[in-house]
């Protein structure tokens, strides 16, 4: 069962990876929509997780989209955010002790509490990243208006990859 | 001690988002240059701009003495215009003499030891007192370059501190917009190729390949190459830039330099004796 996990999520961090880079990276509305799909592997990461593991693979996650990206830092940076989003998040709205599914997916835990998760991890790393790149407040309305977009392109796609791949599970 | 650590591993989310955040933001910073260049020039431009504001404030201050000094030039025009309207220029004839006009002469002279190794550099050319060569002439290289200075003098030897020495300072300006600086060897980088222009002001801009030549305020006539800005905008510790060069001059093969005569040397410096330090 734990080793099933750990494969489950190498592949999907290939696979995701792959799709940002060789696909998505290629995408993008006007320079102002692009999506970053990546996260979904951090965001499918287990609850069983432990922190540092979660900050570490967050952040290596984040350089491999850099060394692709040419933005040294900038993803890392934006992954870490989303790693300290989805920690409080978790531990806010789930008693800790109760919980019995192996990962937040959207087939084990719902489209209302999935939904909230995933809009607010993908804000607060879209909001980093674009502001890392953008690097100025003197574009801030640009630079939100590239966040919102992009976030709503991105949830999107990651919407229809969970129902791509939803389980009906006994709950 | 002990409710530090358990107050630390509480937590934990927290302090590890700090240090991994620090980490991701400083590798941010460090490796992409646009980013670098904003978090640089900002504090640059403060800088910049708090000593254009000192200026406008000093020259105010300054303002009478510049007053005066303007109504004693135009006192001394207004005579000279009345000797002029007085004067029967028909009479008057001129004579160019571009022989003994020509400020600087060059003597050619043969590298007889060189050295590049030491911290202080020392060379001798076969070339002395008997042909005119004194103490403090400059020196230069044979297509373009600065050598250093002549040090010492014997009838017919004359030694060179070159530029790669501690004491050796030469005057140079950037070609592009005419900041003054000054040349040096060494400070942490001895390699014979390269140099420092130090004491460039704050507000100049400095950019990587422009060319560097001489000022002309010392003993080295004006507009002589010395080399090519390679890294500009090195930060120092005092309230000025520097720019790291590539060096035309090649010492390590140096075979013949040129000494250059200054004609006025003695008269600029009997003239500039006469100002008393500290007046």
């Amino acid at each position: 069962m734990n080793s099933r996990i750990i494969i489950v999520n190498i592949v999907r961090w290939f696979l995701l990876l792959f799709v940002q880079i060789f696909l998505l990276k290629n995408m993008g509305f006007y320079d102002l929509s692009t999506p970053f799909i990546y996260v979904l592997f951090l965001l499918l990461l287990p609850f069983g997780i432990p922190n540092i593991l979660l900050y570490s693979l967050a952040f290596a996650t984040g350089l491999a989209l850099d060394a692709f990206y040419d933005t040294m830092g900038v993803h890392a940076t934006a992954c870490v955010v989303l790693a300290l989003v989805r920690i409080s998040f978790i531990s806010i709205s789930l008693n800790r002790d109760a919980i019995d599914d192996p990962e937040p997916s959207l087939s084990y835990m719902g489209f209302q509490w999935f939904s909230l998760y995933t809009f607010l991890c993908v804000a607060a790393h879209h909001l980093v990243l674009f502001f890392l790149e953008t690097f100025r407040l003197t574009e801030v309305g640009y630079t939100l208006m590239r966040c919102g977009l992009s976030c709503i392109f991105t949830l999107l796609i990651i919407f229809l990859v969970e129902f791509i791949f939803y389980r009906r599970t006994p709950r | 001690m002990r409710n530090l650590w358990i107050f630390i591993s509480r937590y934990n989310a927290f302090f590890l988002f700090i240090m991994f955040f620090v980490v991701g933001i400083y590798l941010t910073v460090k490796n992409n240059a646009y980013q670098r260049s904003v978090t640089l020039n900002s504090s640059n431009e403060v800088v910049g701009t708090a000593y254009e504001r000192l200026n406008v404030f000093k020259r105010y201050l300054n303002l009478g003495m510049v007053n005066d000094s303007l109504a004693a030039e135009n006192a001394k025009l207004k005579s000279q215009l009345l000797k002029l309207t007085t004067i029967d220029t028909a009479k008057d004839v001129k004579v160019v003499d571009t022989v003994n006009n020509q400020q600087y002469t060059y003597l050619a002279a043969k590298v007889v030891k060189n050295s590049v190794t030491l911290r202080n550099n020392i060379m001798t050319i076969n070339k002395g007192t008997v042909d005119g060569i004194k103490s403090g002439m400059a020196v230069i290289a044979p297509q373009r370059g600065v050598v250093g200075f002549i040090r010492d003098v014997s009838a017919h030897l004359a030694t060179i501190q070159s530029l790669l020495h501690k004491d050796t300072k030469i005057s140079v300006t950037l070609k592009k917009n005419h900041a003054l600086g000054s040349l040096v060897w060494g400070d942490g980088n001895f390699d014979i190729k390269k140099a420092f222009v130090k004491e460039v002001p704050n507000h100049i801009k400095m950019y990587v390949g422009d060319t560097v030549v001489t000022s002309g305020y010392g003993s080295f006539p004006a507009g002589v190459l010395v080399g090519k800005i390679s890294k500009a905008n090195v930060a120092t510790n005092d309230n000025f830039l520097s720019a790291e060069l590539n060096l035309f001059t090649d010492f390590s093969t140096l075979q013949y330099v040129y000494v250059v005569k200054d004609k006025r040397a003695d008269e600029q410096k009997a003239l500039e004796s006469m100002a008393k330090p500290n007046e």
